[in-house]
């Protein structure tokens, strides 16, 4: 009853406020090779857009012009116009691009080639690769400080963290967490990276300054099985106070209070859930979950599950844009 | 017999060397000619040296797509080698792999002690029972740990399990509990069973009925196909065996699914679309459980059989995975304990600490009572992967992986 009054409450501000002025999420679908444009006012899919061959990793420009999408079965990154919804360019990326983060200040992109174990970094302007640095097997997490001035990777069989100075692409620091580190999340402030390993079912939180684990967060889950427990997509409230972890196929995402390092609650989302993303407003976090083909949105006040919206085959990613009017 | 392998592992350290600019040390060591001189002196290189000992014989398969291929299960503990220098190079780690081959039933023990005086303190065995049996106490009384990469018997984690060494192939009763539970879930529950006349036919065959008793499947019939010593393929063979199959499977009685027990590649294949009643066929033809599936992209998947294929050619096969596996479990340890103390990698393997991600959706540990890796069982055809097991609804109150194979309270081992 509670989350459909929420439900509700939600959809009236949407409508009050006016379709135009809602942010738009977009979804990568990894199947069915499209993107969905969700309008996060009235919780509907408003245009799926056709993209390139196993679409994961997704991001947009902090002017909200250009979605980068790693189109991983195509080997490069699409740039789709916000305004046209059509494809306007492709970046070089390397083979398989996986996951990939926006530096701070949208120059630069630095993405994971899984297959070659290397990290490229990308000039968007010009379309140059810049570097290309060799990490351990699998990398596929990507995290930047807010500085911009380091870059963390995770390689998903060699287990660790590595620290790279984005002036000089070098790894700095190696640090060793558990089995297959999936992604990682820096927090405002820099001070931490947050980084999850789906297999180690835990979260490792390190301090930037001396590059040590300082703190390891597990899950338990009244009836399910320690295995189903897999933590993928990180991010953290702009106010630094608590994290959303995406825990897979435990179909659930886990509310931490950054401060006790304590999970304040489970959320029940869909199946599979892989990946975050906060809307710009911070009122809403929305979650992929891959198996059951839809999105959920929280409410990050009440952290309640308000709405399910169904959107292509296994969507993998999401992005919200960070300015309202975005036309559709 | 001994005959060493030529230098694929050379290749491999090479092509590393070319791409992986290792930061702050050691690129120039990974191709094992340079001294131990490094940009930081603080990071000391670490060899560790692992030994692979296989027997092995050219084999005739009923298929010429079923001919194991030259270096099945080596080719997978290169590739291991590979990823465990890629971290190693973090970490000032040097692995090598060195492969000794022995015929199937040669004595061993000559080329496990060439093993151990070269300084191999781990070595991936790929023989026999017998072969294997009769290394274990030499490597014991030498500190060797063992990792059992390609024999699937159940005695060997039983009535002969040893300490000193660790499976990372699952066993038969494994293989035919992943494909029973497979069968009981679709609800098909009568089976009939045709074995053949080699020992390790009938050790499959007694791995099935074991398992219709475990999970409620009913062996309505069974049936023996003697190996009279026919040739495995022929010119006009196929015209004979279109007659010969439906006669041999007419008497069955009515079932849901014709099982097949043929390790030895005598008939199996010969039995689907052939059988008198149209049945599905599984067992060692048709629906066939697996340590992996050369098909699989589920949990990262795609990675391990890109790399694979990248490296060697082909397919990623069932022993390459067991020898991946085991061959990252010791990377796992070297990083885990910063170093290549052979006590202290020993102890974090039989550690709670101690898990493997091996793409099978789950983390993967060992059985304390008998040593055996825990692991879902692939079940595919020879195109792709129709099911893992567990499955759904088969529950355990340790690990639902237990489900599989012998059990806790049944084991017959006693590890001293």
């Amino acid at each position: 009853m509670q989350r459909r009054a929420c439900a509700l409450a939600i959809l009236a501000t949407g409508f009050m406020a006016g379709p135009a002025s809602a942010y738009m999420a977009y979804v990568s679908n990894e199947k069915d090779n499209t993107m969905s444009v969700v309008d996060t006012a009235t919780m509907q899919v408003v245009k799926t857009v056709n993209v390139g061959q196993r679409p994961r990793g997704i991001t947009i420009s902090h002017d909200g012009k250009h979605i980068y999408l790693c189109a991983s079965d195509d080997d490069s990154i699409e740039v789709i116009d916000t305004a046209s919804l059509e494809i306007v360019d492709t970046l070089p990326s390397g083979p398989d691009p996986e996951l990939f983060v926006l530096s701070p200040d949208g120059k630069t992109l630095y993405i994971a080639n899984e297959d070659d174990n290397l990290v490229t970094v990308i000039d968007i302007e010009n379309k140059k690769v810049l570097a290309e640095i060799p990490v351990g097997v699998e990398p596929e997490g990507m995290g930047v400080s807010p500085d911009g001035k380091i870059m963390i990777n995770t390689s998903e069989t060699t287990n660790m963290a590595h620290f790279i100075d984005t002036s000089t692409h070098e790894i700095t620091d190696n640090v060793l967490v558990d089995a297959r580190p999936r992604f990682v999340e820096f927090t405002p402030d820099g001070k931490q990276a947050w980084v999850t390993a789906e297999i180690g079912g835990t979260v490792s939180v390190i301090d930037n300054q001396t590059r040590e684990v300082v703190q390891k967060i597990t899950f338990e889950i009244a009836g399910l099985r320690a295995e189903s427990i897999q933590p993928v997509g990180v991010r953290i409230t702009a106010d630094g106070k608590k994290a959303y972890v995406a825990l897979g196929p435990a179909n659930r995402v886990a509310v931490i209070n950054t401060q006790t390092y304590e999970v304040e609650k489970y959320v029940l989302v869909g199946q599979r859930v892989w990946q975050l993303a906060f809307t710009p407003d911070q009122k809403t976090i929305i979650s992929t979950n891959g198996v059951s083909n839809d999105i959920t949105f929280i409410d990050v006040e009440t952290d309640e599950p308000v709405q399910s919206v169904t959107v292509g085959a296994l969507p993998w990613g999401v992005v919200v844009s960070p300015n309202l009017n975005q036309p559709n | 017999m001994t005959s060493a392998v030529p230098g694929t592992l050379a290749a491999f350290l090479c092509f590393f060397s070319l791409t992986v600019n290792v930061p702050g040390a050691l690129a120039q060591e990974a191709t094992g000619k340079q001294p131990a001189a490094t940009a930081k002196p603080e990071k000391k290189l670490t060899e560790i040296k692992i030994g692979y000992l296989r027997a092995y014989a050219p084999q005739l398969a009923l298929s010429v797509l079923d001919v194991p291929p030259r270096d099945e299960g080596v080719a997978g503990g290169n590739v291991a080698i590979a990823d465990n220098n890629t971290t190693g190079s973090f970490l000032g780690q040097k692995f090598s792999l060195d492969v000794i081959e022995v015929k199937p039933d040669a004595d061993v023990v000559a080329a496990f002690q060439e093993m151990i005086a070269k300084g191999d303190r781990y070595v991936i065995a790929d023989l026999s029972v017998k072969q294997l049996l009769s290394i274990a106490d030499l490597a014991r009384d030498n500190g060797v740990l063992i990792f059992n990469a390609g024999a699937t018997d159940d005695s060997l984690r039983e009535e002969e399990c040893r300490a000193n060494i660790f499976h990372t192939i699952p066993t038969r009763s494994m293989l035919a509990d992943g494909l029973a539970q497979y069968l009981i879930w679709k609800q098909w529950r009568r089976w009939v069973l045709i074995f053949g006349s080699h020992q390790r036919d009938q050790l499959f065959a007694e791995a099935l009925r074991r398992a219709a008793t475990r999970f409620g499947g009913e062996i309505v019939g069974e049936k023996l196909f003697e190996d009279t010593g026919t040739a495995r393929r022929t010119d006009s063979g196929v015209v004979q065996i279109q007659r010969q199959m439906p006669v041999f499977t007419q008497d069955l009685p009515e079932h849901d699914v014709l099982l097949v027990a043929d390790e030895s590649e005598v008939f199996g294949t010969y039995v689907p679309f052939r059988t008198w009643t149209p049945r599905p066929v599984a067992g060692t033809a048709g629906l066939t459980p697996s340590a992996w599936h050369p098909a699989s992209e589920q949990w990262g998947g795609t990675q391990i059989q890109n790399r694979f294929a990248k490296a060697n050619g082909r397919r990623m096969m069932s022993k390459d995975m067991a020898a991946w596996t085991a061959v990252r479990i010791l990377g796992e340890a070297a990083t885990r304990t910063q170093g290549a103390d052979p006590r202290k990698m020993a102890d974090f393997i039989r550690s709670d600490d101690f898990s493997i991600a091996a793409f099978k959706g789950q983390k993967l540990t060992f059985r304390k009572w008998n040593q055996q890796l825990r692991q879902p069982i692939f079940l595919g055809d020879n195109r792709s992967v129709v099911s893992t097991s567990p499955q759904e609804g088969f529950l355990h109150q340790m690990s639902e992986l237990d489900t599989l194979g012998v059990d806790e309270p049944e084991t017959k081992c006693v590890l001293e």
